[in-house]
């Protein structure tokens, strides 16, 4: 993707992110305490935040790969299950990764 | 207000901001590793001072998908600060144009969590104020290390980047799924939909739509339906 075409995405969601953060200030509250605004605020994040993993871990372009990020994400899960905190996660998930990156050259 | 109550408000509002600045370090490195230069990365942290939108729109970038569906993302994530918007409004009282523009930057997750813990308005005031502060303060100064040390790696170092990717954004969705979120089997149904419509998708679709994609699917899966009891 261009230079360009990044800094419009960049610029379009910062500004719709901040109008959108304004929106709840500015708006009556009868507008937002919608029952179907609730459910979209409850459970869109699971939702996107799930297919980010699930995207991010196992495919590249149009395929799904199994590599050293599967191996990272697995470390990762066990380690939250475990209460372990974020910066701990993070390294574990990348020490992972990396030592499959060694393993399979 | 007590001094004490006070002092507890701002080592509350600091603290957090410490910890967030680590989530600061994790969106640079995903920033560089989707390909934004480090400009870009910086305008966001700053423009658009909002993490999970942040991490959207260069999940899906980093996953090859176009800008539009980016900005999606990060803007059905960003619906979630309105709402705190409208929480806060009470309990915040901005009082002019100026005033409300400058408060309505600051509305995030963190700073509406910490301003309605606040035992009173006023406390509610100063934990918006100083939560905002530190955790702007920590998260651009954080997004800069991490897209740095980040845009430094090479060879394995690299692959550990890749496998910090989705292992960060695992940590922001694991609290939904964990028993006593609220709702926490229905999150978790509705987070295994997401995950399994956007692998399925992966082949058939453009890069970055099955992201969206999935998330229609599982809302229209997941809508009201007349004739049935609402479960709770």
């Amino acid at each position: 993707m261009s230079g360009t075409a990044l800094w419009a995405a960049v610029l379009t969601a910062s500004i719709g992110c901040y109008v959108l953060k304004l929106a709840g200030l500015s708006v009556p509250a009868s507008w937002v305490e919608q029952p179907w605004v609730a459910r979209i605020v409850d459970f869109v994040p699971a939702a996107l935040l799930a297919a980010l993993v699930a995207v991010q871990a196992l495919t590249s372009g149009d395929q799904l790969v199994l590599d050293g990020r599967l191996a990272g994400l697995a470390v990762a899960a066990v380690a939250l299950a475990l209460r372990a905190p974020f910066i701990v996660v993070l390294l574990l998930a990348g020490a992972a990764g990396a030592l499959v990156h060694v393993l399979t050259g | 207000m007590t001094s004490g109550a006070r002092s507890a408000t701002l080592r509350d509002a600091i603290g957090l901001g410490l910890a967030v600045g680590l989530y600061g370090a994790a969106f640079g490195a995903a920033a560089d590793a989707a390909g934004l230069d480090l400009w870009q990365t910086v305008t966001m942290s700053a423009l658009m001072f909002t993490g999970a939108s942040q991490f959207a729109l260069v999940g899906v970038l980093g996953a090859g998908g176009s800008a539009l569906a980016a900005v999606g993302g990060a803007l059905l994530l960003g619906t979630r600060n309105t709402v705190y918007g409208v929480r806060l409004v009470p309990l915040l009282q901005p009082r002019g144009v100026l005033r409300r523009l400058g408060t309505a930057h600051w509305v995030i997750d963190e700073t509406t969590a910490l301003s309605i813990a606040a035992p009173d308005r006023r406390l509610a005031r100063l934990a918006f104020l100083a939560g905002g502060a530190s955790i702007f303060l920590t998260w651009n100064l954080m997004t800069v290390v991490g897209a740095l040390g980040a845009a430094a790696l090479t060879g394995p170092a690299l692959a550990a980047l890749d496998a910090v990717v989705p292992a960060a954004f695992l940590a922001l969705l694991w609290p939904r799924l964990r028993t006593g979120f609220p709702e926490a089997a229905v999150q978790r149904r509705v987070a295994a939909g997401g995950a399994v419509v956007a692998l399925a998708l992966t082949p058939v679709v453009p890069a970055g739509v099955q992201v969206i994609a999935a998330v229609v699917a599982v809302a229209l899966a997941g809508r009201p339906r007349p004739r049935e009891e609402v479960a709770t």
